[in-house]
């Protein structure tokens, strides 16, 4: 571990103090506004935000110790990320006693060999691995029991989660075995790029939102998704990336475009898995963390992001 | 101080079911209680025992069936890992009365976490309660009854499976089920049965 610790680059120290800064910022906002009198509504609000900051800082350390101890903690992370979301996929979709072989392969054969596909920098049998060998033989083993009631239906559910909440979510790691030329030993910052923009372009919607919100863009699948918020927290966070360049093999100007793709993809995650998670009849994906609802909730825009970003990535910057 | 066993128990019950505790008719407390829930897979013993506060899980015993955790490793998790109180349901012996140990834990001032439907049933809706419960309320007036309901276990690890399926778990405390002096034993196993089910808020289909 000491041995890696050198290897880490200086930005490193730089960007997850200023981050500390930020939270211990908005913990102090909180405490302040928590005291101040107000309506029922006005202070479960604030209770809304003093717990979602709290969960930042538990996400923001949990992911300092990860970068900090190397590509396998990294790895380990994001693969119990994908358990959890998997999970409460699982949870809230509807299966049948023949699904159990399939589902218990999914979280302790499939997930795992993902994530260690990745770990020995396989791209050719990681990229097909779960949209091809486990689309085809999981359902096959299903079919085995001879159960067809809403087959293709249970089949179809269960691949989505697969895909998702494993497939999608573990290219936001996989970021870390990309050889990019004069970039040895920086691959972390681009992992960190990916989920800051994500994580910013969540939070200043979420802020522009409350502050200009007026025109819901689709009411029924997520009421609170708003064009005001969407393009001033969407126009914020591109900003910021753009600001970013200088930890990637970006130039500002395609740091911006690609913090722009980031966005977008980020809120059409968010868009679709809540129209998802609203289709199999809940509004929160769990009860993990306090203030967020469950990882899924949490992880959404990171799972449609970290593809395409790993994509451009690996096109356009890779050896 | 847990023991490690335990600790190690719980962390694998928590990653495989969450196993994530509702408090809705009562709070978690250090009276002595007994805790009657519906039982539909194995893990469902360790779920409620794992969603206690650490504080109360020592003073906490499951009852656990001899002829499945009474023997090797099963034995050791049962009593070693969560103190479990072994009772036999075969009746081979039929002059000892097979309530007698949990008599026993509850004279010692612990807590109990019984099944009273006796078996694993296959249905998110418990079958009919044997007549445990209300022989236990009657002679231990003092000890809260408390319904607990178990979601999704059936789905995770229900009879007969091998594998677990990792799915979401939460555990319903309900309201303490009173007793009404001279109520008939059917009456009040029917109104303890229906307090479990009243804590099935969304059913998720099997």
């Amino acid at each position: 571990m000491i041995d890696h610790l050198h290897n880490i680059p200086g930005e490193f120290f730089w960007l997850f103090g200023a981050l500390v800064v930020l939270l211990a910022l908005a913990s102090g906002i909180g405490a302040v506004l928590i005291r101040r009198p107000g309506d029922e509504k006005k202070i479960a609000s604030r209770r809304n935000l003093v717990e979602r900051v709290n969960a930042w800082w538990v996400m923001v350390a949990i992911l300092a110790v990860a970068l900090l101890t190397g590509p396998t903690m990294t790895l380990i992370l994001f693969a119990l990320a994908s358990f959890f979301a998997l999970r409460e996929f699982i949870t809230l979709t509807p299966s049948r006693p023949g699904d159990r072989l399939p589902l218990s392969l999914s979280f302790f054969m499939v997930l795992p060999l993902q994530y260690v596909l990745i770990g020995m920098e396989r791209y050719g049998t990681f990229a097909i691995f779960i949209p091809v060998f486990a689309f085809l033989l999981l359902p096959s083993i299903a079919a085995l029991r001879s159960d067809i009631e809403d087959f293709l239906s249970r089949s179809a559910k269960q691949q989505w989660g697969l895909m998702v909440t494993v497939y999608c979510l573990s290219h936001a790691p996989a970021l870390l075995m990309l050889n990019i030329p004069n970039q040895a030993g920086r691959n972390a910052l681009l992992l960190f790029y990916l989920l800051l923009v994500v994580q910013m372009s969540d939070v200043m919607q979420y802020v522009f939102g409350k502050l200009f919100g007026k025109t819901r863009i689709a009411p029924v699948v997520s009421p609170s998704k708003t064009v005001e918020g969407f393009i001033g927290g969407g126009l914020a966070a591109t900003a910021i990336g753009g600001a970013m360049f200088w930890i990637t093999p970006f130039t500002p100007l395609q740091s911006a475009a690609i913090s722009a793709a980031i966005v977008i993809m980020g809120f059409l995650g968010g868009l679709t898995l809540s129209a998802v998670k609203r289709s199999l009849g809940a509004k929160d994906w769990g009860v993990m963390i306090e203030g967020h609802g469950g990882m899924l909730d949490r992880t959404d825009s990171i799972c449609f992001a970290a593809p395409v970003f790993f994509h451009i990535v690996r096109f356009f910057y890779s050896a | 101080m847990m023991r490690p066993s335990s600790a190690l128990l719980v962390g694998v019950v928590k990653l495989l079911v969450g196993a994530y505790a509702r408090w809705i008719g009562t709070q978690p407390a250090n009276t002595q209680r007994i805790y009657f829930a519906n039982h539909t897979s194995h893990i469902d013993t360790l779920a409620i025992w794992s969603s206690l506060p650490r504080a109360l899980r020592s003073h906490t015993r499951p009852i656990a069936a001899r002829d499945y955790w009474g023997s090797g490793l099963k034995k050791y998790i049962a009593t070693r890992g969560f103190g479990a109180v072994l009772i036999d349901r075969a009746r081979e012996n039929t002059q000892v009365d097979p309530l007698d140990p949990l008599r026993a834990a509850l004279r010692e001032g612990d807590s109990l976490i019984i099944f009273p439907e006796g078996t694993r049933g296959a249905s998110a809706t418990p079958a009919k309660f044997r007549s445990g419960l209300f022989r236990l309320a009657g002679e231990f007036p003092g000890v809260e009854l408390i319904p607990v309901y178990l979601d999704n276990l059936h789905r995770s690890l229900p009879k007969g499976a091998l594998l677990p399926v990792p799915v979401v778990c939460t555990v319903r405390f309900g309201a303490p089920v009173m007793r009404i002096g001279g109520e008939e034993k059917e009456a009040f196993l029917e109104r303890a049965r229906a307090a479990v089910i009243s804590l099935n808020t969304n059913a998720v289909t099997a």
